[in-house]
């Protein structure tokens, strides 16, 4: 291919690119990340010790987890989509961003804005209760407004784009981008009770609220955290192999049978409820044949290593995203047998679902951002390579381990307590009270604890490791890969 | 013929619809005459400089 002129232009060769938002998105990632595990860690603790609320109505676990969950998916998730989209639309179009710096600023900035109010809202008991979309009307419409900007932005770069084919891993985020829209103003229609309130009733009831609410919550899983980090996916781990991905009709095939049927999946998260039956079905069916695409998305991106894993010994940063990969494997595997209704009637309403989405949340997701941020912050810097290779290495493993204690704590401890809420005695009653249930679960709420602290410790790691990176003073002794160990 | 029937023609019909869309997606994307060009697609990332 016609190399690019810039290329001949030094070691800064793209001030036609629009990278300071980039930058600026790449640090709030990081600071997301540690602020959302730091709230995990303290919820996780006052789940095995419940006097760590303080007896503050502020500190309550009913705030708090949302408060966590918003941090981790829309936070830290969030920010790393708007930067990295924002990256990827530019390379790989060849075109600077549409409305250029002004509206990349807009659009990042208007995003940490939403997160402040609705994250101050949480504490203050400011909220709509649905699981996911718990942001008031204020912060909703103001997320309207600064998600229409983001759209613009990346479909006007998308249309005056030098590059002739719009690459796959646009496909994903623009599906990402408008998915998100629709279901963001579908779930939170609601009529405020005054202007100058915060309060406002919804516009759906009943069994028809439930089940817009999980078409939009499986679809905030099924676009916001698979379609836009399969993106990611489809151009970091190619940059960072340095070869292209393995089956480029796979991907093609992995993108249109992902849209075609994520948006059906949601009724498995109603199941034995008053949803009608057909439609607890229907999402059972779609979400079991979602495992298809999945498998084949997974195999596309392990597959793009083939000939190269050589590469995951010298270069952690890429390990993360390929291990991120893995559990992508394993979290479409667990989840579409979490959707077949025998499965369900054990696992629903217990930790098992915890320890699904944390599989899906720490190993897919963060670990994707993490290998991501690990090329992309010597790239947005102009360095040879982060401070210390030998810290991403320690963060891998302490991560990992993290991991494993927690969704293997996780998975104990649901099916125990599944096992118990339906066990009977001989007379037919049941056998445990709710509350033998609970302190079962202590000792592995304690060791979910200790993952936790293992994975917000990872991200302290990183944090140091990007600082150093960053400040940039020449590099001691371990930042070239390895030179001893190589040959 | 009152709504509902028409209602269940329509989704009927949208799922067929569906289908053959889906469909030609993959025939399109398998199609041996496309080999080529898919392969350069797979290359974009790698033609820019950074």
């Amino acid at each position: 291919m016609s190399s690019n002129t810039a290329l001949s232009a030094g070691p800064s060769p793209a001030p036609r690119y629009v990278e300071d938002v980039i930058r600026a998105a790449v640090i709030l990632t990081m600071f997301w990340g540690i602020a959302a595990f730091t709230v995990g860690v303290v919820i996780a603790a006052q789940l095995v010790w419940p006097q760590l609320s303080f007896d503050s109505e502020y500190l309550t676990f009913g705030r708090l987890r949302p408060l966590h969950t918003s941090a981790a998916v829309f936070a830290f998730g969030g920010t790393a989509l708007i930067g990295t989209a924002f990256h990827v639309v530019q390379r790989t179009c060849r075109a600077r961003l549409f409305g250029g710096a002004p509206l990349g600023w807009f659009v990042l900035l208007g995003y940490q804005f939403f997160i402040v109010i609705a994250a101050t809202g949480y504490l203050l008991g400011i909220t709509q209760s649905k699981e996911y979309a718990e942001p008031e009307w204020y912060a909703d419409l103001w997320l309207t407004i600064v998600w229409v900007a983001y759209l613009i932005a990346y479909l006007g770069t998308v249309l005056k784009r030098e590059e002739p084919h719009i690459y796959v891993a646009n496909w994903f985020y623009l599906a990402f981008i408008i998915t998100i829209a629709m279901l963001h103003i579908v779930n939170n229609l609601a009529m405020p009770v005054s202007v100058v309130g915060t309060k406002s009733y919804g516009a759906w009831s009943g069994v028809q609220d439930a089940m817009i609410q999980w078409w939009y919550g499986h679809n905030a899983v099924g676009f916001f955290l698979t379609a836009a980090f399969l993106g990611m996916m489809y151009y970091y781990i190619p940059k960072a192999a340095n070869r292209p991905v393995y089956s480029y009709r796979l991907s093609i095939v992995h993108f249109w049978s992902l849209v075609f049927m994520y948006i059906w999946a949601g009724p498995h998260h109603l199941h034995y409820t008053s949803l009608p039956d057909w439609a607890q079905t229907l999402g059972m069916v779609f979400s079991v044949m979602l495992w298809m695409p999945s498998w084949g998305g997974m195999i596309n991106g392990l597959m793009t290593l083939s000939g190269a894993w050589d590469k995951l010994r010298t270069d952690p940063g890429l390990r993360f995203s390929v291990t991120a990969v893995g559990f992508y494997g394993m979290a479409t595997f667990e989840g579409p047998v979490m959707s077949i209704k025998a499965v369900n009637s054990l696992s629903h309403y217990t930790d098992w679902t915890i320890g699904h989405v944390h599989s899906g949340a720490l190993g897919w997701v963060a670990f994707i951002v993490f290998g991501t941020m690990y090329y992309l912050v010597p790239k947005m810097w102009n360095r040879p390579a982060m401070w210390s290779t030998r810290l991403i290495g320690w963060h891998y493993w302490i991560a990992t381990i993290g991991i494993v204690l927690y969704i293997t704590a996780m998975w104990v401890s649901g099916i125990m307590q599944g096992l118990m809420w339906r066990a009977y005695d001989e007379l037919g009653f049941l056998q445990y009270s709710f509350v033998e249930t609970v302190a079962a679960m202590k000792p592995f709420y304690a060791i979910r604890l200790l993952g936790g602290l293992f994975f917000l410790s990872g991200g302290l790691i990183m944090a140091y490791n990007m600082w150093r990176t960053i400040r940039g003073e020449p590099e001691v002794a371990a930042a070239r890969p390895r030179p001893a160990l190589a040959a | 013929m009152n709504l509902e029937t028409v209602n269940s023609i329509l989704t009927s019909i949208w799922t067929v619809w569906a289908v053959l869309i889906f469909a030609g997606i993959v025939f399109w994307a398998w199609r041996p005459a496309n080999r080529k060009r898919f392969e350069k697609d797979a290359h974009i990332p790698m033609n820019d400089e950074g």
